[in-house]
């Protein structure tokens, strides 16, 4: 048997625990719920056309627009209707539209005389959609990355605190373990996210917000390899912060770092989305760049040849994480009497290999 | 061919404080190694480097006479000291994993775990999730752990620490059986008696250096004084005055003495004849627990 043999064996062990464990199947369905409702729901709860009252002699360019018109004796009814919020809005002699606190923006169109609109940048985005898109982009790559994170983290402990570890290291490579943990992490965060996304995709559709799907397409492909890689070389980290601890309460203790390295971008993405010098600096930092990249491309800001570099950037820091991380992992795994320090660990292996 | 499980002049130290020093020996094939010491003498940091959880400063483990590989190592079985499964996972899905990453494919692995569950007396909780299970059950299902794979030599430490006396025989029983099959068996204890009891071959480890190795009765030959127990009619008091005799114990017609190594002890029973009758007369074996202090002093 070799390390891949074995990486598999410890991955299936793991992944099969997880599909058992309540907490997170919860946790998966709960997202689901969110997604849908997220996508279905607000053009449901946005309405159909307004309701406007109107005297016979004005409501024909109402009905032509589609608007549900309810025809009043004169105007003081169809002012009264408003008041009485039998209709949402009225239009009476001038033509003026009355509303209680805001005009309808389909009974103001339906009146007015447009201007021809030419579009020079079609693609741009929607102001709400610009604020909404960096935010859900770092949510989910920081709730994954934290969630998994920890789990990764915790199962480590749990072998060191049954001590199963001893046996485990005797029969496998003591990489195997830790690759085997990290790769079980990766598919079930990727398989989560890929299940919530299938369910968005089919809520856009129901609530006929399709066009979003296509300006996010480009983004959301970028996304799939910076979360694959940044998801890595989190996971490294968390193993080697779990290797670190003895008990599961030392998890806060020793996971300090990881959860700065994993905050500090989120809230960088979050506040910074719209300075452009700020965003180009993270989407080049190993540890923001998975969600600050694909968020240059979808506003466009990015040139073809910048995701690349960034990846290649990512890619480099991941492989260096991942190797200290074995080492960490590898020089305190076997340390049963409490903490070990990060130098301890990094200076002395114990196993053979 | 026999096999046997050989470490050489092995070193270890931790920090500046050397743990093992120039340890060797050997484990036969077919035969049960007890392997005792004191706390600390160094018993779990010899079986974790036989293992290879530990790498050695110096020195070499080989098998059948060369060094020992991770895919020798696989074959092995191992208990170590402080036990632990995984709490949240059934006894028989747990032990069939450990047997799949020692290399079984997985209709062996549970093959193998169904029928090592019955053996120890686990057959009906196979399926209940191990922290479910009393302590002496989960002992039961760490023994099946370590031996799931068939293995080819056995390292055991502590195996009967904690367990009840009906387990202690199961244990027993299996181990023997694996002994029988042609299996080195090392096995450490601080209960003396139960490797007295238990073991052919016996390695005694005192501050990280092996004090005594060999066959019991060889030990036993080699490492104490020759010791005789004498009653005759009336009283023994006389024997004090032979020449070379060293009392022990002496309690009216009965006397125990030692006599120094190489000298014939029957001059002594000829004496005692002339004087009247002698009702008993023999060597007596020292008892482990003997060699133990004399050679670890």
């Amino acid at each position: 048997m070799n390390v891949t043999q074995a990486t598999r064996l410890v991955a299936e062990r793991e992944i099969r625990v997880k599909l058992r464990d309540r907490t997170f199947l919860f946790g998966t369905l709960f997202f689901l719920l969110i997604a849908a409702a997220g996508t279905i729901l607000p053009p449901l709860f946005a309405g159909g056309p307004s309701t406007v009252a109107v005297t016979e002699s004005l409501a024909a360019p109402l009905r032509t627009a589609g608007l549900e018109v309810r025809v009043v004796p004169d105007d003081q009814a169809a002012e009264q209707a408003v008041r009485d919020d039998d209709v949402d809005a009225a239009v009476v002699a001038g033509p003026a539209v009355l509303a209680m606190d805001e005009a309808p923006n389909d009974v103001v169109n339906a009146l007015s005389n447009q201007p021809g609109i030419r579009l020079l940048d079609p693609d741009a985005v929607d102001p709400v959609v610009a604020f909404l898109v960096p935010f859900v982009f770092a949510f989910v790559f920081f709730l994954t990355s934290q969630t998994f994170g920890v789990q990764i983290a915790q199962s480590v402990i749990e072998e060191k605190q049954t001590r199963i570890v001893e046996i485990l290291v005797a029969a496998v490579p003591v990489r195997a373990l830790l690759a085997g943990k990290v790769v079980a992490g990766a598919v079930l965060a990727f398989a989560q996210i890929a299940l919530i996304a299938v369910v968005a995709v089919i809520g856009l559709q129901i609530g006929d917000s399709g066009g979003l799907l296509t300006l996010l397409a480009p983004a959301i492909g970028w996304f799939v390899p910076f979360f694959l890689i940044g998801f890595v070389l989190l996971a490294a980290m968390w193993a080697a912060a779990g290797a670190l601890a003895n008990r599961q309460e030392d998890i806060a203790a020793v996971s300090t770092p990881v959860q700065l390295a994993v905050m500090l971008p989120f809230f960088a993405v979050i506040f910074l989305n719209d300075n452009d010098t700020a965003m180009r600096v993270l989407s080049y930092l190993p540890f923001s760049s998975p969600t600050a990249m694909p968020l240059r491309l979808f506003t466009g800001d990015a040139a073809g040849w910048e995701p690349i570099v960034s990846l290649v950037v990512l890619l480099l820091t991941a492989g260096a994480f991942v190797l200290a991380g074995a080492r960490v992992y590898e020089g305190s795994l076997l340390r049963t009497n409490g903490r070990t320090s990060l130098r301890t660990a990094w200076r002395e292996r114990e196993t053979i290999g | 061919m026999t096999r046997t499980l050989r470490l050489d002049g092995v070193d270890r130290s931790f920090g500046d404080r050397q743990v093992l020093r120039n340890v060797s020996f050997e484990v036969t094939a077919g035969r049960m190694t007890g392997f005792v010491g004191a706390n600390g003498a160094g018993k779990t940091t010899t079986m974790r480097i036989i293992l290879g959880v530990l790498a050695p400063d110096a020195g070499e483990v080989s098998w059948g006479g060369t060094a020992l590989t991770r895919q020798d190592r696989r074959r092995f079985g191992y208990m170590p000291e402080e036990r632990g499964l995984y709490p949240k996972m059934t006894t028989r899905e747990q032990v069939t994993y450990l047997g799949r990453l020692h290399g079984l494919d997985a209709a062996a692995a549970r093959r193998s775990t169904d029928a090592l569950l019955d053996r120890v007396g686990l057959g009906e909780r196979g399926n209940d999730l191990l922290e479910t299970l009393s302590l002496g059950n989960q002992q039961r299902a760490q023994i099946a752990a370590a031996l799931v794979h068939d293995p080819e030599v056995l390292v055991l430490d502590e195996p009967f620490s904690g367990l009840d006396p009906l387990a202690v025989e199961t244990v027993v029983a299996v181990l023997r059986e694996r002994a029988a099959a042609g299996a080195p068996v090392l096995f450490s204890s601080h209960q003396l008696d139960v490797v007295e009891r238990l073991c052919d071959d016996l390695v005694i480890i005192g501050d990280g250096v092996i004090r005594a190795a060999g066959s019991r009765q060889q030990l036993r030959d080699s490492y104490t004084t020759p010791r005789f127990e004498l009653v005759v009619e009336h009283d023994a008091g006389w024997v004090r005055d032979h020449p070379g005799v060293t009392v022990v114990e002496l309690d009216g017609a009965r006397v125990v003495f030692d006599l120094p190594a190489g000298t014939d002890e029957q001059p002594v029973l000829q004496a005692a004849l002339a004087r009247g009758p002698v009702r008993a007369f023999r060597p007596i074996s020292p008892s482990l627990t003997e060699i133990f202090r004399e050679v670890t002093q």
